[in-house]
């Protein structure tokens, strides 16, 4: 389809605002543009329609079955949309006198008050936008934390090889240095290899349990024990959140910090990669550190971004709360557990789970011995699934699984839908014996056939020149 | 897979071929076969030092992103440009895409000849 | 209590059944008894959708919706064409993640090319990257590209916004590098001392364009500056002002940022917002985050793709540009709709008159006896005023149902937008002149 600039024809448009009312002002000459800049001249027919037809080519959980693997897409409540609509909380200006908007601060309080209910925690900062920014976030708060002490020689992070990029990622940018340890058998921490790597100056352990293979690591008392024998802390990343919540919290297991990704575990939309927000939350010995803003609060602490952070996100996490209450929260990840097991057994028989024992809200198929008899790899599989309406689960994480696919169905998936993808999956493994060939040049019915990545990133093209 | 006699390799898959007493510096067959299409490469500057063991630049695919490092210490004093506009090269023409030329050189790791590094590829494989 | 659990109870007994377990307990069978939870979560029972509509109505009209805000600093109050509301809040569009299959993506890989495109002609660059949390964020990223092994101090003017000051503070702490700020004299970056400054050690300068104090800087002349001296120009600019303003490109910047919010998202208490980045060619690979890329399909058609991902945390991982992941897509898809419903015209339409309607309002202010603009330069739709009994002043105004400008030392910083109508600046100026005349 056309790019919207190809729709553009010079003089159209919508009048949106009407005469100035006041006498104009010309901009001094030398700090005038040359030329005003190329945006679309598009009247509004067109413009509706162009987005329409974009909307037409993307695959959204409103859509259908969208088990992504460690993104948790579940269903979006409308009403959450609607109540972050509202003026009451758009309409507000972040700067406006305190007693004016005693509505936001009394929905930061709550949802802070919930989620560190939710999460065992002692304090919540709602200013992180998205996951790593919430990583980032937390690492800060572990970096101060020592520095306070006198501890600044602790600078090491250790993240498992399993982890997502996001954590060593993370840790590098708050200086640390990286210790990666490898994962026992069964995906969990090889007790051995942490002990091996914990001293003097461990600054800190980033784990997510259940881990990214969708195992609830069960020495997890043992790990955070440990770690903080050694003088460090420990920082959970909330990804796989939505596996645990009523049934075991973070601040439990020992963990001294942790993110929340509000739109994975607390339904806010994902918006085709964000808005997000990374609420963080950590026990009180860290909370001198949380973060603020030198403009609403100025009271010299750090700060990860400007104001309070993803505000209307914040808004739909609470009402997603509030509408599931106690008993609601925990149904939720409980189902989420009940749907990933169920999922696993009826595909099971054909693709084979990485690790053949319960899960939690997700699991790991392993097609590395599919892949030798057949030659059809995860991505073919994953290609494959496009052609029947269902999004492909995460491919080829965690690394130390090989072609690797990762489901995680959620709670808000039905049996019937289940069933259905289990179905799928079947049709496929069966598929890949008998015409391999088609799977290798799957997708056949998207809107694109495969794209070729390697000229994409070889010659890059990344605007449209007349 | 390609493994010419008379290059050395390192057990980080790049080869070694000394012209007088300047070390010249690719990635081996197995090397760009491991790492699929290569779309960018990340060079050095001349006059750059090199050292044994450490990256001196990287390679990147689609997918991946892999370390280029320097099987011995000295100085850069020549970098093969063409292959930033051209890094498909690395995959059509491995032995021939030379990446560096390494001078003054002050120390060199332990090099595989070629019936070694063939072993080593198949244990990896 | 409300759920969006579809199953029934006889469901989940027998798909329990059909997996071989008993109860829920045993779904969490690997969880030591000493940590599950026995007890239900000290939380509110769950409403019904009615009843918690109520309840979060009761909350938003605790807050005061303002008819006409006259305050800026970061946060700009603009009209938001309708259909910029309603493109957004299309399903597919919402509840997406990111394009990471493009066969199943393309609506959303496209509309992030034509938005990096968009960002590309309104600043002047080559390349933009799929947008970063907020305009501080973007600052700071900015301003990491450009950090190498030799040069790791990274300067920003005094004059730019005090939560992006400290964003990049916060950034460059977590490096154990360097932040130095450049003073500011007569609202603006001091030259002198920027000059000064300039050492070898120094990566990047930050200015921006409005400044916080709505100042337009002399972005020429400091890009001259910044380059003599061998380090990185990052300029942070205001979107709007954009529109007629000379572009960071014309004034040599090596990477443009800045706060999206004012290109259609309403100010919502400070977010959801957008940061968005562009820079030169030869900055391409140094860009953090998504990026968009054009190429052809296994049919030889026109296809988009996540591109450039070797940059990034997912493969890089500790030696990532940036750990980014998520960003503002959505945000990133209003201002592209913002953009091209406004149009060039609509676009310098609305630059034209935030500045006429701000200079209005500082002409009718500075007309009182004892109010005064604190600096000289030209401003664009910010500026602040000396203003006595500040205080009274914006308590007088808010009966009036206005939001008057924010407290800052030595005054109050105002800003007017193409939003607020004449009517309601003389309102504002006769309220200042009653109060000040009692």
């Amino acid at each position: 389809m056309k790019l919207i600039f190809e729709k553009s024809v010079p003089g159209r448009g919508t009048t949106m605002l009407g005469k100035c009312d006041v006498e104009a002002v010309a901009l001094p000459a030398e700090l005038c543009r040359q030329e005003a800049p190329a945006l679309p001249e598009i009247s509004e027919t067109d413009l509706s329609r162009h987005y329409t037809e974009l909307c037409q080519k993307v695959h959204g959980v409103n859509c259908g079955f969208y088990p992504l693997g460690s993104c948790t897409m579940k269903y979006n409540p409308r009403i959450d949309e609607e109540i972050a609509a509202l003026p009451g909380f758009t309409a507000v200006h972040p700067l406006a006198p305190k007693e004016t908007v005693e509505g936001c601060y009394e929905a930061l309080d709550t949802a802070k008050k919930y989620l560190c209910e939710v999460t065992g925690m002692d304090d919540m900062t709602f200013q992180p936008a998205a996951g790593a920014h919430g990583e980032f976030t937390g690492v800060l708060l572990i970096k101060q934390y020592h520095e306070s002490r006198g501890e600044s020689h602790r600078n090491k992070i250790i993240v498992p090889d399993s982890a997502h990029g996001t954590n060593p990622a993370t840790a590098a940018m708050c200086g640390y240095e990286i210790v990666n340890i490898p994962s026992a058998p069964n995906g969990c921490v090889d007790l051995e290899a942490l002990k091996a790597v914990l001293g003097n100056d461990t600054a800190g352990l980033m784990l997510t349990n259940p881990n990214t293979v969708g195992i609830f690591d069960e020495n997890i008392l043992e790990i955070t024990r440990l770690v903080h024998e050694a003088g460090g802390q420990c920082y959970y990343d909330g990804a796989n959140l939505n596996a645990v919540m009523g049934a075991v919290r973070p601040g439990d297991m020992g963990f001294d910090c942790i993110h929340m990704n509000l739109h994975k575990t607390f339904a806010t939309p994902h918006g085709g990669g964000g808005p997000g927000a990374g609420a963080v939350g950590c026990k009180g010995h860290l909370a001198a550190f949380l973060p603020s803003s030198a403009l609403m609060d100025n009271d010299g602490r750090l700060q990860v971004r400007s104001f309070a952070g993803n505000f209307l996100v914040v808004i739909k996490a609470l009402t997603y709360v509030m509408t599931l209450g106690a008993e609601g929260i925990k149904e939720a990840s409980a189902n989420a557990v009940l749907n990933a097991n169920y999922l696993m057994r009826k595909i099971q028989g054909t693709f084979e789970p990485a690790f053949d024992r319960i899960c939690m809200h997700e699991f790991v198929l392993d097609l590395s011995e599919f892949k030798k008899r057949t030659g059809v790899s995860a991505l073919d599989v994953a290609k494959s699934l496009i052609d029947h309406g269902m999004h492909p689960p995460t491919m080829y994480f965690p690394l130390i699984v090989h072609e690797a696919l990762m489901l995680e169905p959620t709670e808000t998936e039905s049996r019937e839908t289940l069933d259905w993808a289990a179905e799928i999956f079947r049709k496929l493994y069966a598929l890949a014996e008998t015409d391999p060939e088609y799977m290798h040049n799957a997708p056949h019915n998207a809107a694109i056939a495969r794209p070729d990545e390697v000229r994409a990133a070889r010659t890059p093209i990344l605007r449209y020149t007349k | 897979m390609n493994f010419p006699a008379d290059l050395k390799y390192s057990k980080s898959h790049e080869w070694v071929k000394m012209e007088g007493d300047v070390a010249v510096i690719g990635i081996t067959d197995f090397a760009q076969d491991a790492l699929g299409d290569v779309v960018f490469i990340n060079l050095p500057s001349e006059g750059d030092t090199a050292e044994a063991g450490s990256a001196f630049g990287d390679v990147e695919s689609v997918k991946a992103v892999s370390d280029l490092v320097s099987p011995v210490s000295g100085e850069i004093v020549e970098v093969n440009e063409e292959l930033a506009d051209a890094p498909e090269t690395l995959n059509t023409d491995p032995y021939g895409a030379w990446i560096i030329k390494v001078s003054g050189i002050t120390e060199t790791e332990e090099l595989l000849d070629a019936a070694a590094y063939e072993a080593f590829c198949a244990e990896e494989a | 209590m409300g759920s969006y659990v579809p199953s029934t109870k006889e469901e989940r007994r027998e798909m329990l059944e059909a997996i071989g377990l008993k109860d829920y307990r045993e779904l969490y069978q690997d969880v030591p008894a000493e940590m599950y939870l026995d007890k239900p979560l000290d939380l509110p029972e769950g409403m019904s959708e009615l009843e918690v509509s109520h309840a979060m109505n009761a909350m938003a009209s605790k807050n005061r919706v303002f008819s006409t805000v006259l305050r800026g600093a970061g946060a700009y109050d603009h009209y938001i064409p309708s259909i910029v509301k309603y493109i957004p809040a299309k399903e597919e569009f919402l509840t997406a993640y990111t394009p990471y299959q493009a066969e199943m993506s393309q609506g959303v890989l496209q509309s992030i090319f034509e938005y990096q495109t968009m960002i590309c002609e309104l600043t002047g660059m080559a390349v933009s990257n799929a947008s970063v949390y907020d305009g501080a964020t973007a600052a700071a990223e900015a301003a990491a590209m450009c950090r190498d092994r030799k040069r790791r101090v990274t300067l920003i003017s005094a004059a730019a916004h005090p939560d992006t000051i400290n964003t990049v503070r916060t950034y460059c702490y977590g490096t154990n590098d360097e932040l130095r700020i450049v003073p500011v004299k007569d609202g603006k970056t001091d030259l002198d001392a920027l000059k000064e400054m300039l050492t070898a050690d120094v990566a990047s300068f930050y200015v921006q364009q409005p400044n916080f104090f709505g100042q337009f800087e002399d972005c020429t002349a400091i890009g001259e500056m910044v380059h003599a001296a061998g380090a990185q120009y990052i300029m942070g600019c205001n979107p709007i002002a954009l529109a007629i303003m000379k572009t960071p490109a014309e004034c040599g910047a090596d990477i443009a940022v800045g706060e999206g919010q004012p290109l259609g998202m309403p100010i919502s208490f400070g977010g959801p917002y957008l940061g968005f980045m562009a820079a030169t060619q030869k900055m391409m690979r140094k860009l953090p985050g998504r990026i968009v890329g054009e190429t052809v399909d296994a049919k030889g058609e026109r296809a988009y793709v996540l591109s450039l991902q070797a940059r990034e945390q997912h493969i890089r991982r500790e030696k990532a540009s940036s750990n980014i992941c998520s960003n503002q897509a959505l945000c990133a898809l209003t201002a592209g709709v913002y953009m091209s419903a406004m149009g060039p015209r609509g676009m310098a339409e609305a630059a034209n008159q935030s500045m006429a309607k701000a200079h209005y309002l500082a002409k009718g202010l500075c007309a009182i006896e004892g109010v005064s603009l604190k600096y000289e330069g030209a401003f664009f739709h910010e500026f602040v005023t000396v203003m006595p009994k500040a205080e009274e002043v914006l308590a007088a105004l808010a009966e009036a149902d206005i939001l008057g400008g924010l407290p800052v030392e030595g005054g109050i910083l105002w800003c007017a937008t193409e939003k607020v109508c004449r009517e309601k600046l003389d309102e504002t100026i006769a309220i200042v002149k009653e109060v000040l005349g009692k």
